[in-house]
């Protein structure tokens, strides 16, 4: 039985006043999304950390969230907190209270011709232009990353294949990971980030797309069984820039992404997609944040999942906000889940705030439904083996996703990827 | 010339008040060319029945056969029948998540047949069909059965009887829930099907109407999982005008379990 709940926009005004003499950016935004942010990594970093709660925005929005460089303003998780609560922190294995000094995962670039590729020291003036940890594992890997990777696509250059970014991990001992993705104004061009191996790292991966670019992040995660990743991917976006965000997660024991595209400047456009194929006893989480903060600009989120197995489970938490500013805002997030075999279990909670009611449109869509018997036995009767059917149902549902990637060799890479997830559960 | 014969069928089904026997003895054969109307009461077992020939795994067979010219059907997995010519257009079909009606069935009809149809001739075929039992042409894109009303699923059953060419053909109710139009659109996809003389037809159904277009060899009567009566086209005439009340148990009217209509 396939369940499917959707909503359209709650139209209306800020759920509460705002007190005078604050504004909403004064007190409350991160660094990135005030037009004359600086390379934060000192002084404003700390100035703009921020508690929900306090000033203006109620507790529960999505805007009120800490978010700081430095480790020290995030108390140490209990598992309490919002954006935890699903988490199983036993197996973070340190990535939330260690120091983080074991050997990131090593790094492998392919790139075709123009891209520059850069490894860089923490004092780097692009590090911190567009991101700011939002939770204690980032701010953990923000220090103790040792170097980071940049990767620029110059002005108005054309990418003429993807550029592949092997990270591929050799051991568990927890390590953090930093990378730079800078697609210059009117630039073009596609990133892979290919996670394999076996690693225990938190990363953050700092996207910035600038004026009219166009850029599109792939992040696979096919690690080993043990392994656990925790990675922080922000996103700036700027005037007309137009970006798309694929996340595939297919291995390891816990996986936590928290993607998050931030518009700084109209006319731009976001596209979150994702994947997930979580087996008996992985833990597969998402987090995504859409930061509507300026006029006319456009989002589109769905991320899509596959559980088989005990204690197979997977997270997904969409939070889209609609700042007062962002009039205009055409913004859609879904999150669909099929359930395969019984013990497994999926979360799915969107969110959608909306500060103000001049937008093009706003919905959400969450769906879980189950592949049942009734189901195999409707396709049986119509002549399908079951092994075919089961394929039949996981493929097609998966493929809406996979499709988006537009890199063959990859589409084919992970179509068979599935297959072999599929394959494991027949026996 | 094929047959379906059905003997002594005894069937149950376990609950949690335990097991519980729905159909006490049912025989019938169903020969190619023939149409075969089964009329009963709500809860008699029509669906146990229908259900119990495709398979489905909740009916227990306790005795009994089923065969199929001949071939036991009763150990063949589902798919094994749908293969072998057996066709349940379901009194509920689910909505599959996840497989679009096209994907759906070209892979069916493969499986079917052994081999997949020739993809330009196919995508006319499915469409001609579609278009006869107006079925909008997007409907290909959706999944399974997602989002269509009672009625177009009812359709989309006879779409699928239309395309696969079984041997027999079992329609479990496939009239209830359709208005009068939807009922002729459907009628008529059955009875192209069934003219195409390589088809025998086993028609469930609660009320008559739809024998006003589908025209039955044989009308079974079945009450408390058992055939109570059997005639041709004009018992169902009587049932129109009597219900199914002298056949409730004491209501006197002797009548003997009926034999299969051989
Ligand atoms: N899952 C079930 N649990 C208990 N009783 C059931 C179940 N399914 C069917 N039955 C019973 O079996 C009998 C026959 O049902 P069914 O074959 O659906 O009848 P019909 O199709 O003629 O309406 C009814 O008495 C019904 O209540
Ligand atoms: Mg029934």
């Amino acid at each position: 039985m396939t369940e499917i709940t959707e909503e359209k926009a709650r139209i209306g005004a800020p759920s509460q006043p705002f007190i005078n003499g604050f504004t909403e950016e004064g007190e409350n935004l991160s660094p990135i999304n005030t037009s004359e942010s600086k390379a934060p990594l000192a002084g404003e970093a700390v100035k703009a950390h921020s508690h929900g709660g306090g000033v203006g925005i109620p507790d529960s929005s999505r805007a009120g969230r800490l978010t700081s460089y430095k480790l020290a303003d995030f108390a140490p998780l209990t598992g309490m907190e919002e954006d935890w609560r699903f988490t199983p922190l036993k197996r973070l294995r340190g990535l939330h209270s260690d120091v983080l000094k074991g050997t990131a995962p090593a790094v492998d670039i392919t790139a075709p011709e123009g891209i520059i590729v850069e490894t860089v020291g923490r004092d780097d003036a692009r590090i911190g232009s567009a991101a700011i940890p939002e939770d204690r594992v980032s701010a953990n890997a923000w220090e103790n990353f040792s170097e980071a990777t940049v990767i620029t696509v110059p002005e108005e250059h054309q990418a003429t294949g993807e550029i592949m970014v092997s990270i591929e991990g050799s051991g568990l001992e927890a390590s953090a990971q930093h990378f730079v993705i800078i697609a210059k104004r009117f630039s073009k061009a596609v990133v892979v980030l290919d996670h394999r191996g076996t690693a225990v790292v938190a990363e953050n991966v700092e996207i910035l797309v600038e004026d009219g670019a166009q850029l599109t992040v792939i992040s696979l995660q096919e690690w080993t069984d043990d392994s656990v990743h925790a990675s922080s991917q922000q996103a700036k976006l700027s005037r007309d820039a137009k970006f798309k965000h694929i996340v595939v997660s297919l291995g390891g024991d816990l996986v936590r992404l928290t993607p998050s595209a931030r518009f700084s400047g109209p006319g731009a456009e976001a596209e979150l997609f994702g994947l997930y194929y979580a087996d008996a006893g992985q833990h597969l989480e998402q987090r995504l944040f859409v930061d509507h903060a300026v006029p006319n600009c456009k989002s589109n989120v769905l991320y899509k999942g596959a559980l088989q197995g005990r204690n197979a489970h997977a997270v997904w938490v969409g939070d889209v906000l609609i700042r007062k500013e962002a009039e205009g805002t055409d913004t859609y997030e879904a999150n669909r889940n099929l359930v395969l075999t019984d013990g497994a279990r999926a979360d799915s909670v969107p969110n959608l705030e909306i500060e103000t009611g001049l937008i093009a449109g706003a919905g959400h869509a969450s769906a879980t439904g189950r592949f049942d018997d009734e189901h195999l036995f409707y396709l049986m009767a119509r002549g399908i083996p079951e092994k075919v059917a089961r394929r039949l149902v996981v493929r097609g549902f998966l493929n809406e996703i996979i499709s988006q990637i537009k890199v063959p060799a990859l589409e084919e890479r992970l179509t068979e990827a599935v297959e072999r997830e599929l394959a494991a559960s027949e026996n | 010339m094929s047959t379906l014969e059905i003997k002594d069928l005894h069937v149950s089904i376990d609950t949690e008040q335990g097991t519980k026997e729905i159909l006490k003895g049912v025989s019938l054969i169903i020969r190619t060319g023939e149409t075969h109307a089964i009329m009963g009461p709500n809860g008699s077992g029509k669906s146990t029945l229908a259900s119990t020939i495709a398979g489905h795994p909740r009916y227990n067979v306790t005795s009994g056969s089923i065969t199929l010219d001949g071939e036991n059907v009763l150990d063949m997995s589902v798919d094994e029948r749908a293969r072998a010519g057996l066709f349940l257009a379901m009194q509920y079909p689910v909505e599959v998540p996840g497989v679009s009606m096209t994907n759906f069935l070209r892979t069916a009809k493969t499986a079917i047949d052994g081999e997949a149809p020739k993809l330009r001739t196919w995508t006319k075929d499915v469409k001609a069909a579609m278009a006869q039992l107006r079925i909008d042409a997007d409907f290909t894109q959706r999944n399974v059965n997602e989002g269509f009303s009672g009625g177009e699923k009812k359709r989309v059953e006879i779409l699928q009887l239309e395309l696969f060419k079984p041997k027999f053909a079992i329609l479990d109710e496939t009239d209830s829930g359709l208005d009068v139009d939807a009922l002729k659109v459907v009628s008529e996809g059955v009875n192209r099907a069934h003219d195409e003389g390589n088809m025998g037809t086993l028609l469930i159904t609660h009320y008559t109407r739809i024998l006003r277009y589908i025209k039955p060899d044989f009308v079974h009567v079945f009450v408390e999982g058992k055939i109570v009566d059997q005639g041709g086209a004009e018992l169902a005439d009587r049932l129109e005008d009597e219900g199914y009340d002298r056949y409730a148990p004491g209501a006197g009217v002797a009548v003997a379990p009926a034999a299969a209509a051989e």
